[in-house]
């Protein structure tokens, strides 16, 4: 059973690719395509995780992956305010994070 | 030349964060989940401003995506730790094929 | 007051670093936000302003950072091929190491490089006994002493004469 799933996970993916590099879109498309089926992976890890700290994984790993979005518009756009989200972004992720971890731990936010 | 070498690190750094991504789906853990995203996510993106750096060379945009590599790296693992130690305490349990747990056994 | 002139330096390079311009505006604003900063919270920065004036702490520094990059390289490749094979080949638990560091920042920069080593994630620091508690991916060994000497050795080598 595990097996069939790891084969039919396979075809999707090779699937994808194969779409992705076949149809006529632009190149910022094409790299911004697995990036986009990333963050669906992780919407779904926030929907069905069994645990509360589960939920914050997924959503630490969806801030990281913004700042990827925000460097692959700033090389193809040449606007260059994009660069500067991501530094932000990457600060507020931070103190997002810690804040999640703290409140599982169980303490107050003041201590 | 520093164009293609800087697109061959951005399609290694996207390739990484893919399977940084799946693995948070199939992990039967919330620890290895952990370890996956901040290992792949975070190795992914830093590889990816590298090759922004690569491309834009001693510019304003090259140097600031250098120094966002540089800070991802330094505050990825500190917010895995704080993660993975509030699971813990919040009573988080290991998968079944785990071996052994010191942790649990020290606290007590 | 040692800490508050270092870390206005560090803060300034900080500044000129996200700027990129010599313009006197710019050198100006930073230096203000720097002092201001510098005199809010100085005391909290570090407890032993004399580490930074020893030129053989960064030469290790430069030696370190190249040792963890290839680590990092090697914990990708391993964790991708872990992964992506169909039976997933992992045999996790959380397991003890002891460390002879002292010092606080040594301390964290060990934890956050075994966090981005092969296979690893460090759960918990207890200061007073030297013990870091390390969640691992595939397990070879229980006891204490010798999942020290696989895991930390060369990486407590050079944090040694970095930080203590």
């Amino acid at each position: 059973m595990k097996t069939f799933r790891w084969v039919i996970g396979l075809i999707l993916i090779l699937a994808f690719l194969v779409f992705n590099l076949v149809l006529n879109i632009s190149t910022l498309q094409r790299f911004i395509n697995p990036l986009l089926l990333s963050c669906f992976l992780c919407l779904f890890r926030i929907i069905r995780g069994p645990s509360p700290a589960d939920r914050a994984v997924a959503i630490d790993t969806l801030g990281i992956l913004i700042i990827a979005f925000c460097g692959l518009l700033a090389v193809f756009t040449k606007f260059d305010f994009f660069i500067d989200i991501a530094i932000a972004w990457a600060l507020q992720a931070f103190i997002g994070t810690l804040a999640l971890a703290k409140y599982l731990e169980g303490r107050s936010f003041d201590e | 030349m520093s164009e293609t070498i800087g697109m061959i690190f951005i399609v290694i750094g996207i390739g990484f964060d893919f399977f940084g991504c799946i693995g948070l789906i199939r992990l039967p853990d919330l620890y290895l989940r952990l370890m996956a995203t901040a290992k792949c996510v975070t190795l992914g993106t830093c590889s990816l401003m590298f090759g922004i750096f690569l491309i834009n060379g001693f510019t304003a945009v090259g140097i600031k995506a250098l120094l966002c590599a540089v800070f991802l790296l330094l505050t990825s693992p500190v917010s895995a730790h704080a993660l993975s130690r509030a699971a813990h305490k919040s009573g988080v349990k290991l998968c079944d094929e785990s071996v052994c747990d010191e942790y649990e056994k020290d606290k007590n | 007051m040692k800490s508050r002139i270092v870390l206005f330096i560090i803060a300034m390079l900080v500044w000129l670093i996200l700027s990129w311009s010599l313009d006197w505006q710019h050198l100006l604003v930073g230096s203000l936000a720097s002092l201001l900063v510098a005199f809010l919270t100085g005391d909290l920065f570090t407890a032993n302003p004399y580490k930074f004036a020893h030129p053989h702490r960064y030469l290790w520094l430069m030696l370190y950072i190249p040792v963890l990059m290839w680590e990092m390289v090697k914990a990708n490749i391993d964790l991708a091929y872990r992964i992506l094979h169909p039976r997933l080949p992992i045999r996790p638990g959380i397991i003890k190491v002891k460390t002879k560091l002292k010092s606080e920042s040594g301390l964290t920069f060990l934890a956050n490089s075994i966090t981005l080593k092969p296979g690893m994630t460090s759960v918990d620091v207890d200061q007073e006994n030297g013990y870091i508690y390390v969640h691992c991916v595939n397990i070879k060994d229980t006891d204490p002493a010798r999942a020290t000497e696989i895991i930390i050795k060369r990486l407590e080598n050079i944090l040694e004469r970095v930080f203590d």
